[in-house]
């Protein structure tokens, strides 16, 4: 295959039939990125530059701002955000903002706790023999782990019904509840791997100078894992700010989150392409800052769990 | 509770086990006892006032659900000053442990008794217990059967995504320029909610009259291009958007496997003249096969949740051949609030795709071991 074609050599160059397939392989090679480059950016490119549309630019399909068409600030101005409509009143930017902050609230406050007892539970089954019945600390780790398979419609039901009766229903502290059970699993592969690799050694020593295992633990482990506890919490917060389905059926007027009311946008007004681009750049932009700032953390979380 | 057996072999340390006062042992019995006698009452009364055999109670459950949390410290910090050092081992996986008996395997078992109920909440009749009613009403509903086979596919497709992914982490792992750019691009669809991706592709670049993709289909020919119309066009469309946020993920546990490849054996193969075409399939291939299987078995894992883009792009159609299982029964819910043939169905499925990925688990480990490379070749 084209990548292990041989690297730049000098010994090789020389000879015209290698350097022929070699400048190929390059050729492919930067094809294939560059069109899969394509493939990834152009729908978010499509989406922050149809929210600058008008009607007429988005049926004649104009994709280049300025060569193209003329921005306008329509799809900012039906939420009340452009320049011209900020300082007035507007119910539509009360609503947005507010969804904004609901689902600011659950990813984060679902991701944070699922980081607390997942870091706890992970350097406890990193570090400590356990035995609960016949269960040991492989079995109750892959107990925990194996949670990742349960699909949200097994529980979205009986979530429904049991937050009724607890009062739970279209309030954030549920919804940050849900979003801690549906992340846990995850965020216990992670810092288990996380925890095993480092040295039990500093621990050791810690323990050996009169700190207790609480103090070991907050004072040496914790601070080496951190860059695995960003790694998690970044996972979390990836897949709880974009959870639809629980949020779909157990949140109303009050706890709504903006993945929701994207989709009720979609069926009921029609085609405004640019209020649709504009809320759905909101619930993108986010992500995408944290995807370009903090990429490595998030392929170290994920490749450690899943490469020994 | 969990006892640790310092005898045990693992990854512990040993440290002197600070003994326990009488008077701690003491407390510590006192916090649990008082715990759970709190826990005990609060969950006695409200269940009285629930049945109707006393006139008070609570407004809502939620003060049991306090009542469940206080139980739960007393537990922890009350096992700490019984058991010292052991205890405090312990109370690393307790916090968790609780939360996944009130959160997840309360909610599953309490499932598995709606499941044989009918109980449909726009109705006045409530919960009515009808035994197998639901299961033998799902055999004869095609529907779910149909979404059933759809999943099929769709896991199937997998094995698709999966070559993609491999291309283009070998890609990405070649000798390239502005490598972390391309890194970052790549990973970027994933970070995207899938509800945002329903619009931007499904609905807006995907539209029939202006989308760009039905432009460029036009250009090539295809006259009037319809992406949710036609049956098996629908079921590649969604496909294809799936595949677009999560290939992604696939290809960040790939290159991981491929960056951790061992060096000497690629160079040993250079060395002997091996074309890339065999370096590939007798050596990478082989030692990336358990990597492969743990990417794969991932992705099939999240593959058996799709519903957002189903739900919002088609809700199921044309004629329910885009519907996955959890966007059938989230229909089924919303459209008729049955709460309790839904959720037998859900039960269902999770036994399903339990025995699925148990199967996947074991016979993958297995093919790993027998075509991959040998152990001791793996671990240079």
């Amino acid at each position: 295959m084209a990548t292990y074609a041989p690297a730049l050599d000098s010994t090789r160059i020389a000879q015209p039939s290698r350097g022929a397939s070699f400048v190929a392989t390059r050729v492919l090679v930067y094809g294939v990125l560059i069109f899969w480059a394509f493939v990834c950016l152009f729908p978010i490119y499509w989406t922050l530059t149809t929210s600058f549309k008008t009607a007429p630019d988005v049926m004649q399909g104009h994709l280049i701002p300025l060569i193209d068409f003329t921005p306008d600030w329509k799809g900012l101005r039906s939420l009340g955000l452009s320049p011209d409509t900020i300082f007035e009143t507007s119910t539509v930017r009360d609503e947005f903002l507010k969804r904004f902050t609901n689902s600011l609230i659950a990813s984060l406050g679902g991701s944070v706790l699922a980081l607390a007892f997942g870091a706890l539970a992970g350097y406890g089954l990193a570090r400590f023999p356990y035995r609960l019945g016949v269960l040991k600390n492989d079995d109750i780790a892959f107990f925990f782990i194996s949670q990742l398979i349960l699909p949200p419609v097994v529980l979205a039901m009986p979530f429904l019904v049991l937050y009724k009766e607890l009062a739970l229903l279209d309030s954030l502290p549920g919804l940050i509840l849900v979003y801690t059970l549906m992340v846990l699993p995850i965020v216990i592969w992670i810092m288990r791997d996380q925890f095993s690799n480092i040295p039990v050694e500093l621990e050791e020593a810690a323990l050996v100078d009169g700190l207790s295992i609480w103090g070991a633990f907050a004072r040496i482990v914790l601070p080496l894992a951190l860059p695995g506890m960003v790694a998690a919490l970044i996972l979390a917060l990836v897949l709880s700010w974009n959870e639809y389905f629980f949020a779909a059926l157990l949140t109303g007027a009050s706890a709504q989150t903006l993945p929701v009311m994207v989709a009720s946008q979609t069926g009921s007004q029609g085609i405004s392409w640019w209020s649709m681009a504009a809320l759905s750049s909101a619930a993108i932009l986010p992500l995408i800052l944290v995807g370009i700032l903090l990429e490595r953390y998030i392929v170290q979380g994920l490749a450690t769990g899943a490469v020994k | 509770m969990t006892n640790s057996t310092p005898a045990d072999v693992g990854p512990s340390f040993e440290t002197a086990v600070a003994a326990t006062s009488a008077s701690q042992r003491a407390t510590g019995k006192l916090m649990i006892a008082g715990g759970s006698l709190l826990f005990a009452a609060a969950l006695a009364f409200q269940m009285l006032y629930a049945s109707g055999v006393t006139a008070t109670g609570f407004e809502s459950w939620l003060p049991v659900l306090y009542a469940y949390v206080l139980w739960a410290l007393a537990i922890v910090f009350g096992q700490i000053l019984i058991r010292g050092e052991r205890g405090s081992r312990a109370a690393f996986v307790l916090p968790a442990v609780f939360f996944t008996v009130a959160l997840v395997i309360f909610p599953t078992l309490f499932g598995l008794y709606i499941a044989f109920t009918s109980w449909n909440l726009s109705s006045d009749a409530g919960r009515v217990f009808n035994g197998l009613d639901n299961i033998r009403h799902m055999w004869n509903d095609p529907f779910y059967w149909n979404a059933l086979g759809n999943m099929v596919y769709y896991v199937l497709m997998v094995l698709v995504e999966y070559a993609v992914a491999f291309g283009l982490a070998l890609v990405l792992n070649s000798e390239i320029r502005a490598r972390r750019f391309f890194r970052v691009v790549f990973l970027l669809p994933f970070m995207l909610s899938p509800v945002a991706v329903s619009w931007m592709v499904g609905k807006s670049i995907m539209e029939n009259r202006f989308g760009p993709m039905a432009r460029l289909a036009r250009f090539l020919g295809w006259d009037r291009p319809a992406f949710f119309s036609d049956p098996w066009i629908a079921r590649l469309s969604i496909e294809v958007m799936d595949a677009w946020v999560f290939i992604p993920l696939m290809i960040i546990l790939l290159l991981a496997g491929l960056q951790a490849l061992p060096k000497e054996i690629l160079e040993a193969a250079k060395v002997d003249g091996a074309s890339p075409w065999q370096t590939f399939w007798r050596i990478v291939f082989p030692l990336m096969l358990p990597v492969s299987i743990t990417a794969i078995i991932i992705r099939i894992i999240f593959k058996l949740k799709l519903a957002d883009i189903v739900i919002n792009v088609t809700s199921g159609g044309p004629g329910g051949a885009t519907d996955t299982v959890s966007s059938f029964i989230y229909r089924e819910y919303r459209d008729r609030s049955n709460v309790g043939y839904g959720t037998a169905l859900a039960e269902f499925y999770l036994i399903a795709i339990i025995i699925f990925i148990t199967v996947l688990l074991v016979y993958g480990r297995r093919f790993a071991r027998r075509f991959g490379a040998p152990p001791a070749v793996a671990r240079t």
